[in-house]
């Protein structure tokens, strides 16, 4: 956090002026852990080993918050009887498919729940917000089935059967998986062995402090001083937060990290209270807003989905889809949301009789992720590509197969503001050097638009805690320099006035969108209009024009518009609320009249957990909102999430549903049944509860289970993403090191904004990577030498920085090294420095709830010197490759070979 | 600026004033004398959002002359008290960098070198291209006659250092030219 | 006697600065409190905001080659004439009071170059030491004492401040710091401002003039670097070290704080938690300048005979 988020960094050493103790755990010991009262060095990738070893800790010492975890959590819901856990399985859940990979997560429902999990399907979990979407059941391919690459593996191809089974089904937004709450079965004593506490126990039970030590390297005493500070810091007077940055999501089992974590702190007692929660920080000003108004594939805007052909064909079906209508909550006006939307974006052509224009959107048929979009410029499947801030060709993993991608284009647009290596490959790429790429052959058009910075344009960045702030125009942009606003709003005109004539039906969504924003001196379109647009407004009735206030306002039947609901209050009373600026120290800790928040301006999500299931806080120390008698209101520090009048003695009458069917104390109030969930009966792809697969390129095989990876993980067995063996494979050992890698402070992600600037170039100026003076013995290396990294994708090259600050782990009898390397530099010639890309090393092999690499660990060797320049660098990552074995196979086999039901 | 004379002369100053050795007072020149920080100069300071990370720190920007003269951190921010990261502290290079691309460039294909595109022309060529791309990749409907209503001809990728309604025009005019594809940080 | 032997506190003007600070000795009559930077690099994360911030304020240029220095994560190397901020980062086999980390293992205490262990179980107790360094505006400034020009002054806020414009680039105060701080700028002009003239931290002169704070206090996201009146900062940080002391960090001490010491006090103080040597700070800095008087009091004699030429050169420069 120190390293990646230094003003943020400032609460955390307030924090620990004021005696709070900071507990860094982390594969290297950096500017964070050197102000932290402990330091614990981990294997990259074996989180789910250590936080489940926390989760044990808490539950075979009884040192869980009772009276939260009873009255807020699904800890005494029954699982039905079909269940089976890992420890049955040989590894894997009930429902495991080997044939395809994946699950049938029917028998993960609640008692009474089976019928309805089988009809819906697996939805996607709220607790990531970083490019959620869910696969579910099989799919055919898309158009992929008529592509040359029919059956089995071609050069640079993906083989048709990975390809359909990871052709996605359900890809639905961010909303709560759909329980029919009333079906619920409890039991209020927690001991029934089938109620969600005592699965979760035996679950947990191998999750040891001997295991984390065989796992992770962390010594039980070590691991002990972790468990005691935090529970010793949760209860009713003290929380404790947990924060990742978002290298938790750079995993084939991202989501379940981030699981773990919730468990932790619904079992403490630390979610919806101050000082507690997860805080997950973001590396980018609005990666936080480019999900919640999503430039994804699988999302519409407000966690809506993209509808799914042949799922999700009428507007009714895809909300359905969404949440049923006999589930609690707000996700049960999931169609109110959408028609919202669509009276937004089609105005006046969106009318009840064709269902708002529902036809009017694109539908999805499986993963069309940005690792599928550069595997179809492999393919000349995609003619052109926009890169707007964004620079693949050194931020993506497998960066080769990016920038061979963009060789592949017809045209491509890159908007930035510096000539970013993904603008220059087709001149200055590695594989012109290596041969791989001839300038004169490539017949890409590019196009270089100079973009306009923050202070050329005024708009909302929406930052990690989900506040959007605006930030006003200074000055005007130098040169062409544009905004993105400006640039897709004229090109919009343009294409529009290309399609004017036309009598097509596919050109009427273009013809028909609401596209007349009013537009400055210039030309340039109002960013505040925009943001209106987004909050949404009235159409008839005596508001007609106005505002809306607040999503609660939007109506289903058209007489309403809102281009995200959830961000609707942000233009609450026709004030851009984003721009509030009154002073911090003008105002309470909270701070609420600084920006807006969302949603409804709410600075701590489910706060009703703030209070006990009476209304009263938890304790003084810790009161942030509760019930008021006298008035008859949730009051307090923030917005109260939850029904401002609803008292805590509220029980629903039968059959209500969503809003109505929340209890007085159920605070989750976007979750299916009101709790926050220990264990998920639905919405998760890869299990419902967490288990310790290790990483996709590991050489260390799993100690927990048999199943050595993820059994669900999306795997692309290519000739160009070969990967290395792993565990106890023969070649694991031609790769023995685990590498990760990781950002500077000084520099930022890509190095767009970053390597052009002298005076951070200089404070960072050349790609390195961190040895321990262990392995820099054992290799050979020297510190300020060089040296080459291999993986089966290619060789990289860096100097050598010897630090104490990395160690060996002791994995029971076994030493393993780490190696650390920033991601930084790219090879081109246009920044102030340059360096090979760690990013170059990665192949791509995906989290299968939402698609994202794992890019924060895999295996490689080492060795002291240069790598091979020019055509001498393929053969050398081939030498490689022969000596361990490797073919498109390796890796790729989602069941372990030898585990029961394997294939092969 | 007035005119010297040898009254301004430091050494006469030295002899005559308070500040006989020479150390302070007397020493000082017409410019330091008239030293004034660019904080005051401005014409403006406008209210702004550090563009790095998600932190999302307050800055205050210093402009004069149409000319950001300083980016520094805005003290009123509850989210930040005035302070800033190496990162957010270079905001101002990030503006005025000589090494910035400020002109519109095009290469076209089989070219070894940039050439110069006129901006208007250029976007005229990318709407020409995007019409066409989505023509040759359009899909209706898919092998069971469910409607698609989509092309995968154009695909996108970015957004997470973009304003919240920029992400918005794109996600809305790529949705309604039926382009999927769309994509940005927050899954790498 | 020479004016050196009128000593501390006789209110005379003097190479030692008196009881009301070194800017009542420059003659500034209507003076603020004086001014300084209090330093407490144990909470400094490392994170060089105050290199850039001030380099961003000062107009002070990219410092050298983009060149990897090896030094754990420190590639501007010193202060010079181009980084009046530095940060130095020391990486040592030594406990933190009150830190435990994952790093140490059992074993006998090392203290070899980096490399020269292959044994985790070699392994011992381990910190990461942030330090951020600037020009100290010493109480009895050599580099002031010994400038020729009057280039270097001292402020009405006590601190010392190069004129460019009136910087000869002599060099004199080069030597004279016992800090190493002060430069005369390289580099090519037709890019680089003030190339050939004597560079420093002007503890940011023209923002103090409008009561604002110094850029690299103001960015500092920790508070490391804490500006304000030096008094104040003092007892600050005595308070500082007697808490870190209690709570077992033993290696805190100040450095620079003392009046009494080599250069009268340092205007620029530090919390640091090993010996100064370790930051690449001299262990007892000394005025380099404490003979000078009476030495120049020998060379008055000639230099008033170059008044009258000189006077006749400055009217005559300004057209």
């Amino acid at each position: 956090m120190a390293e990646c988020h230094p003003v943020g960094f400032q609460w955390v050493m307030e924090a620990k002026a004021r005696g709070a103790k900071v507990i860094h755990v982390d594969p290297r010991f950096t500017r964070t852990s050197a102000v932290a009262d402990t330091h614990v060095p981990i294997r990259a990738g074996s989180d789910i080993a250590f936080l489940g070893a926390i989760v044990n800790h808490i539950l075979s010492n009884d040192l869980y918050f009772a009276d939260y975890v009873k009255a807020y959590t699904n800890a005494s819901h029954l699982v039905g009887e079909d269940f089976r856990d890992v420890d049955d399985l040989d590894g894997v859940f009930s429902g495991y498919d080997p044939e395809t990979g994946k699950y049938d997560t029917d028998s993960w429902a609640y008692e009474g729940e089976t019928e309805h999990a089988a009809t819906t399907g697996p939805t996607a979990h709220a607790d990531d917000q970083d490019g959620d979407d869910q696969d579910g059941d099989d799919h055919d391919g898309d158009d992929h089935a008529s592509t040359a690459h029919e059956g089995g593996v071609s050069p640079g191809g993906e083989s048709e059967q990975s390809e359909s089974s990871r052709g996605a089904a359900h890809e639905l937004g961010g909303h709560g998986a759909s329980v029919e709450h009333q079906q619920i079965q409890r039991d209020e004593t927690l001991q029934h062995p089938r109620c969600v506490f005592q699965v979760l126990k035996r679950h947990f039970a191998r999750y040891t402090p001997e295991l984390v030590q065989q796992a992770c390297g962390i010594t039980p005493e070590q691991f002990l001083e972790v468990c005691e500070a935090v529970t010793a810091n949760s209860g009713r007077d003290r929380t404790t937060a947990w924060v990742y940055s978002v290298g938790w999501t750079h995993h084939t089992v991202a989501i379940q990290y981030i699981r773990t974590s919730a468990i932790i702190q619904l079992l403490l007692g630390n979610t919806g209270r101050p000082g507690g929660g997860i805080m997950a920080l973001r590396g980018h000003a609005s990666i936080q807003g480019s999900t919640d108004i999503p430039t994804l594939y699988n999302l519409l805007p407000g966690y809506l989905p993209m509808p799914m052909a042949g799922q999700h064909d009428t507007l009714a079906e895809m909300a359905a889809g969404i949440a049923s209508s006999s589930q609690k909550g707000y996700w049960a006006n999931a169609r109110t949301y959408v028609v919202n939307l669509l009276k937004a974006w089609w105005g006046d052509a969106a009318t009840e009789d064709n269902d708002f224009a529902y036809d009017y959107l694109p539908r999805l048929t499986g993963d069309h992720g940005t690792y599928a979009t550069v595997m179809d410029m492999l393919a000349d499947k995609i003619d052109g590509y926009f890169l707007v801030g964004q620079n693949p060709a050194v931020g993506s993993a497998h960066a080769k197969m990016q920038r061979l991608g963009l060789a592949h284009l017809k045209w491509l647009v890159v908007r930035d503001l510096n000539l970013i290596e993904s603008a220059t490959f087709w001149k200055d790429a590695p594989e012109i050097e290596t041969g791989e790429l001839r300038t004169a052959d490539i017949d890409t058009e590019v196009f270089f638009f100079p973009a306009a910075s923050h202070v050329e344009k005024s708009g909302s960045f929406t930052q990690t805690q989900r506040m959007l702030q605006w930030h006003h125009k200074a000055v005007d942009p130098p040169g062409d320099c544009q905004s993105d606003l400006d640039f897709f709003h004229r090109l919009g005109v343009k294409i529009r006035e290309r399609l004017a004539d036309s009598g097509d039906d596919r050109d009427r969504p273009v013809l028909d969108l609401t596209w007349d924003y009013p537009v400055d001196e210039h030309g340039e379109v109002s960013a505040d209009a925009v943001l209106r647009e987004i909050n949404g407004f009235h159409l008839g009735g005596e508001k007609a024009g106005q505002a809306l206030g607040s999503y609660l306002e939007m109506e289903d039947d058209g007489s309403t518009a809102g281009g995200c609901w959830i961000y609707t209050g942000v233009y609450a009373d026709e004030v851009n609320q984003a721009a509030r600026r009154k002073p911090g120290r003008d105002q309470s800790w909270v701070a609420p009249e600084w920006g807006w928040a969302w949603p409804a301006n709410r600075r701590i999500l489910y706060n009703r957990a703030s209070a006990d299931p009476d209304g009263k806080p938890w304790s003084e120390r810790k009161a942030y909102v509760w019930w008021d008698e006298d008035q008859q209101k949730w009051v307090g520090h923030d917005v109260p999430d939850f029904e401002p009048d609803k008292p805590p003695s509220y029980r629903p009458p039968e059959g209500a549903t969503g809003i109505a069917a929340l209890a007085g104390d159920d605070p989750f109030i976007m979750q299916a049944d009101g709790k926050g969930w220990l264990y998920a009966p639905s919405g998760l792809l890869d299990g419902p509860m967490p288990s310790h697969y290790e990483p996709q390129e590991s050489p260390v095989a799993n100690p927990v289970y048999r199943q050595q990876s993820n059994p669900t993980r999306e795997v692309f067995p290519r000739e160009d993403n070969l990967q290395n063996p792993s565990g106890d494979e023969p070649g694991a050992e031609v790769y023995p090191y685990v590498f990760t890698t990781y950002r500077l402070t000084e520099h930022h992600t890509a190095g767009g904004m970053s390597r052009w600037q002298p005076y951070l170039a200089e404070l960072q100026p050349e790609f390195f990577c961190e040895v321990s003076p262990e392995l820099a013995r054992e290799r050979g290396l020297e510190h300020l030498g060089w040296a080459t990294i291999v993986s089966a994708r290619t060789a990289i090259e860096a100097r050598v920085m010897v630090t104490d600050r990395v160690v060996p782990l002791r994995m029971g009898d076994r030493v393993v090294h780490q190696i650390g390397l920033p991601y930084h530099w790219g090879v081109g010639n246009e920044a102030l420095v340059s360096g090979d890309s760690a990013n170059d090393l990665f192949g791509v092999t995906l989290d299968p709830n939402v698609h994202i690499q794992e890019s924060k660990v895999a295996s490689c060797d080492i060795r002291a010197g240069r790598r091979p320049r020019g055509p001498a660098l393929l053969d050398f990552v081939a030498d490689y490759r022969r000596r361990a074995g490797i073919t498109t196979e390796t890796g790729n086999q989602r069941r372990t070979p030898g585990t029961e039901g394997a294939t092969s | 600026m007035a005119r010297k004379t040898l009254l301004d002369w430091p050494v006469l100053r030295q002899l005559t004033g308070r500040d006989p050795l020479g150390r302070g007072a007397a020493v000082t020149s017409e410019r330091t004398r008239s030293l004034e920080p660019r904080t005051v100069q401005a014409d403006t300071v406008v209210k702004s959002i550090c563009p790095y990370c998600a932190v999302g720190c307050g800055q205050n920007v210093y402009v004069r002359d149409g000319r950001v003269t300083q980016i520094e951190g805005d003290p009123d921010s509850p989210v930040s008290r005035g302070r800033l990261c190496p990162k957010g502290s270079a905001s101002e290079q990030l503006v005025n960098s000589p090494g910035r691309a400020t002109r519109m460039l095009y290469r076209r294909p089989g070219g070894t070198a940039w050439e110069p595109l006129d901006l208007e022309q250029a976007t005229d060529m990318i709407a020409d291209r995007v019409v066409e791309s989505r023509r040759r990749h359009w899909q209706d409907t898919d092998e069971h006659g469910k409607p698609l209503r989509r092309t995968m001809g154009v695909a996108a990728l970015g957004g997470a250092t973009l304003d919240n309604e920029e992400n918005y025009l794109i996600k809305k005019l790529f949705t309604a030219l039926g382009a999927i594809q769309i994509e940005n940080q927050a899954r790498i | 006697m020479s004016l050196a032997d009128t000593g501390p506190g006789t209110g005379l003007p003097g190479f030692r600065a008196g009881a009301e600070g070194p800017a009542a000795d420059a003659g500034w009559t209507d003076r603020p409190a004086r001014k300084g930077f209090f330093t407490d690099t144990s909470i400094c994360i490392g994170c060089k905001a105050c290199e850039v911030a001030c380099k961003e304020w000062n107009g002070v240029p990219q410092d050298g080659l983009f060149e990897l220095l090896g030094s754990s994560y420190d590639n501007t190397g010193a202060l010079g004439a181009s980084t009046w901020r530095h940060v130095a980062f020391v990486e040592q086999r030594k406990p933190l009071g009150g830190q435990r980390t994952g790093v140490t293992d059992l074993g006998m205490p090392a203290f070899d170059k980096p490399g020269a262990v292959a044994d985790p179980d070699e392994r011992t107790d381990f910190r990461w030491l942030m330090s951020s360094d600037v020009c100290k505006h010493c109480t009895n400034a050599a580099c002031l004492d010994v400038c020729p020009t009057g280039a270097l002054f001292r402020t009405e806020f006590g601190t010392v401040v190069v004129q460019p414009d009136v910087c000869n680039g002599c060099g004199y105060c080069v030597p004279a710091c016992p800090y190493g701080v002060i430069e005369r700028r390289e580099g090519d002009a037709a890019h680089v401002p003030n190339v050939g003239v004597a560079q420093k931290c002007t503890l940011c002169y023209d923002r103090l003039r409008e009561d604002q704070t110094p850029a690299c206090a103001k960015a500092c996201p920790t508070e490391s670097i804490q500006f304000g009146d030096l008094d104040e900062l003092r007892q600050r940080a005595d308070r500082r070290v007697a808490a870190l002391h209690e709570q077992g960090v033993m290696d805190a001490r100040l450095y620079g704080n003392d009046p009494d010491d080599g250069v009268g006090g340092a205007g620029a103080f530090f919390l640091l938690l090993d010996e100064p040597e370790t930051y690449g700070l001299p262990p007892d800095p000394v005025v380099t300048t404490a003979d000078l008087p009476s030495m120049w009091r020998r060379a008055g004699l000639a230099a008033a005979g170059l008044l009258a030429a000189a006077a006749v050169a400055f009217v005559g420069r300004s057209r």
